[in-house]
């Protein structure tokens, strides 16, 4: 075999290619920049993990729906029937706000513990460490999409029509909430492994988080009357999961205004601002989301660098 | 000529708990408790590989080889330095770390290649040769957890070498398998080397690194102690373990014995193909010891021509000198240089209790025309 014309060609090939830098620090733009370029290993893990979850399982994927459905269910019962919360077609309100809270529970509840897991792998293997929690998010976007196609039928059965001239809100208020989940997702990962239980404080915030959005209640019928009072309504809203969660429910329950099934009497259930209004918070929301998730992997390249250590 | 590996003063420490306090419940009730101390695994490690080279790192336990390979790979990341790489990447690392148990051959196939940075089209591409190498296609669509060890590692390893990568790292893989699928993984590296892609071998066999390295890099507790030719660093390396075995010597034997000189009755180590020689070996011994002696013959290249049974020698050192008598009755070697090694070991041939590398240098004249390194005396006759 003649060497020189193997060799020739790719030592010409590699003179010219970019280099590669490993080192204590990685900025902030090469750590974006390597992650997206690695994006279709994040794909591959997601499908991955899908597989996986359900592999040996002939119901497949719907087995992620029997859960939510469940909850739904429940929740219908105990504050529609047995508390008499009023609200007509409550079952649909209830289930456009459960989506949203799903996407983020599951995402932020499976990360957290992903890198301690997954010890074996990023002690071996060569890649972005947060690409793993990034996958869990991506799992979680898969079960959302599925619910909100269960939704959507769901409607059509109902013949409940959504606010149609709302419907553009979603796609940038999903962005909104995916950012956020993959910033907190993150961060929670690299925490998780300096300190252990976290995995199981995360569980009690995320459900003292549930309650602090308004997915089972009404924000505008319970609490705003009081918040407002004090001048305390931004409060609420610092939750980022709030705003979607009221847009969801914007469009999918869509009146703001209805009369109680029991007493008769109005109520105020969602917000009643413009289109223009939920547009503006929801690009606002995922500006800042956006940072967040910058952010994150800042701390997370800060955290990354003792995990052999700590792992 | 390129340089495709630039690793310019690495340092790599680690943090070693104690006491872990790995919990935040635990961190609050003990806030100064936990003492942990530094280590350093790498010290100031500096060196270039250039396009096509064959590079050997050896180093016994410990000696940082592996925290070096994982910093080039990018596993670990080097607390003080930088490492500067060119082109791909493909590191054969404890093969089949990134595999999923749950999954298919096949899905893994592509899961492993996503973790290497290969797109689904580039696997697409070479997918059936991967299994062709692996040897496993009768199970490529069984799952992971199924396999036995060896096919775990088989279709590892044939996702690796298959992807095209510029720069190889193998990490004392070589040993799995059966010995007919590890001299097809060595047959692999040496078509590598053929296409002048870059390797890195870390490994603590000799042998192969003589083998396959045109350079070896010695480690020794984090320090880079020898950086050149294959037979010269893996002299330090020997010299460097034997060192490291007087520390732990019970007896206290090393050191006590040496192999002080090596002459020949004419003066010259000079032989004719076919002829022997007589070494004359000079043994100071402090005190009195039976053991074997042991004989080594290299060629230049590092290939070993032949080790002596380090059972078949006594001999029976008096304090004092002693003269000892080594016949190559007749070599049946090739023109070139080859250098020989002597030792004294044990009587169970186990521990070395003395050693010099490169004791002598024989040059052996020969007229023919053969080509390697045994002068076979091939007769071909048309009937």
């Amino acid at each position: 075999m003649d060497e020189a014309s193997l060799a020739g060609p790719r030592e010409r090939a590699l003179a010219e290619a970019p280099v590669r830098v490993v080192s204590a620090r990685v900025g902030l733009g090469r750590r974006l920049a390597t992650l997206w370029s690695r994006r279709e290993l994040l794909w591959g893990l997601v499908f991955s993990d899908i597989r996986i979850k359900y592999k040996n399982s002939a119901l497949g994927i719907f087995w992620s729906m029997l859960s939510p459905a469940f909850t739904l269910a429940v929740y219908y019962m105990v504050f529609s029937l047995f508390l008499k919360n009023g609200i007509p077609n409550f079952v649909v309100y209830l289930f456009a706000g459960l989506v949203v809270w799903n996407m983020f529970l599951t995402a932020v509840s499976t990360a957290t513990g992903v890198i301690v897991d997954r010890a074996a792998l990023v002690k071996k293997v060569s890649f972005p460490r947060e690409i793993l929690a990034l996958s869990n998010v991506g799992a979680a976007i898969v079960y959302f999409v599925v619910q909100i196609v269960v939704l959507v039928v769901f409607l059509a059965v109902l013949r409940h029509a959504p606010a149609w001239g709302f419907l553009w809100l979603l796609p940038v208020s999903f962005l909104a909430l995916a950012a956020f989940s993959a910033a907190l997702s993150v961060v929670m990962s690299a925490v998780n492994v300096y300190f252990r239980d976290m995995k199981h404080l995360i569980e009690v915030v995320l459900q003292l988080w549930f309650w602090l959005t308004p997915v089972v209640y009404s924000y505008e019928n319970s609490i705003a009357p009081h918040l407002a009072a004090h001048g305390l309504s931004v409060l609420y809203f610092l939750n980022p999961v709030t705003l979607v969660v009221v847009t969801f429910q914007r469009v999918f329950y869509v009146t703001p205004v209805v009369h109680s099934t029991v007493t008769g009497q109005v109520l105020h259930i969602l917000p009643t601002w413009s289109f223009d209004r939920f547009f503006l918070l929801n690009l606002a929301l995922l500006g800042l989301s956006l940072l967040a998730f910058v952010v994150a992997e800042a701390v997370f390249g800060r955290l990354e660098g003792n995990f052999e250590s700590e792992l | 000529m390129t340089t495709v590996i630039e690793v310019r003063d690495v340092t790599k420490q680690f943090k070693i708990h104690h006491e872990r306090h790995q919990s935040l419940k635990e961190r609050l009730l003990h806030p100064r408790s936990g003492s942990t101390e530094l280590f350093n695994a790498l010290r100031d490690v500096s060196f270039d590989v250039g396009v096509g080279e064959t590079v050997g790192i050896v180093g016994h336990n410990g000696s940082g080889k592996s925290t070096l390979l994982k910093c080039i790979c990018g596993v670990l990341k080097p607390s003080v330095g930088q490492i500067r790489l060119r082109g791909s990447l493909a590191a054969l690392l404890e093969l089949g770390a990134g595999f999923q148990p749950e999954l298919s051959g096949r899905d893994n196939v592509y899961l492993y290649g996503a973790m290497l940075g290969l797109s689904r089209r580039t696997v697409d591409a070479v997918f059936d040769e991967i299994v062709e190498f692996s040897e496993i296609a009768p199970f490529i669509d069984t799952q992971v957890k199924f396999y036995s060890s060896g096919m775990y590692v088989r279709l590892a390893f044939a996702v690796a070498v298959n992807v095209d990568p510029d720069i190889l790292v193998v990490d004392e893989v070589l040993a799995v398998g059966d010995e007919r699928f590890q001299a097809k993984c060595v047959d692999r590296i040496q078509r590598f080397q053929r296409e002048g892609r870059t390797i890195l071998l870390v490994t603590h066999n000799a042998d192969q690194v003589r083998a396959l390295c045109d350079r070896a890099i010695v480690l020794d507790g984090g320090d880079l102690v020898a950086d050149g030719p294959t037979h010269e660093s893996l002299r330090v390396f020997r010299e460097r373990l034997l060192d490291e075995a007087a520390e732990h010597d019970p007896e206290k034997l090393l050191g006590t014995i040496q192999i002080e000189s090596v002459t020949t009755p004419s003066g010259s180590f000079e032989v004719r193909n076919g002829a022997g020689i007589h070494l004359d070996v000079t043994v100071s011994a402090q005190s009195a010891f039976s053991g074997n002696f042991v004989v080594e013959v290299f060629t230049r290249a590092g290939l070993l021509v032949s080790r002596s049974d380090a059972q078949g020698a006594p001999v029976n050192l008096a304090p004092g000198a002693n003269r000892v008598a080594v016949d190559l009755p007749s070599l049946p070697l090739l023109d070139g240089v080859y250098d020989v090694n002597l030792g004294v070991v044990d009587a169970h041939g186990h521990t070395v209790v003395a050693w010099r590398e490169g004791a002598a240098s024989l040059q052996v004249i020969y007229d023919g025309r053969e080509g390697g390194i045994v002068a076979l005396g091939t007769a071909v006759t048309q009937l």
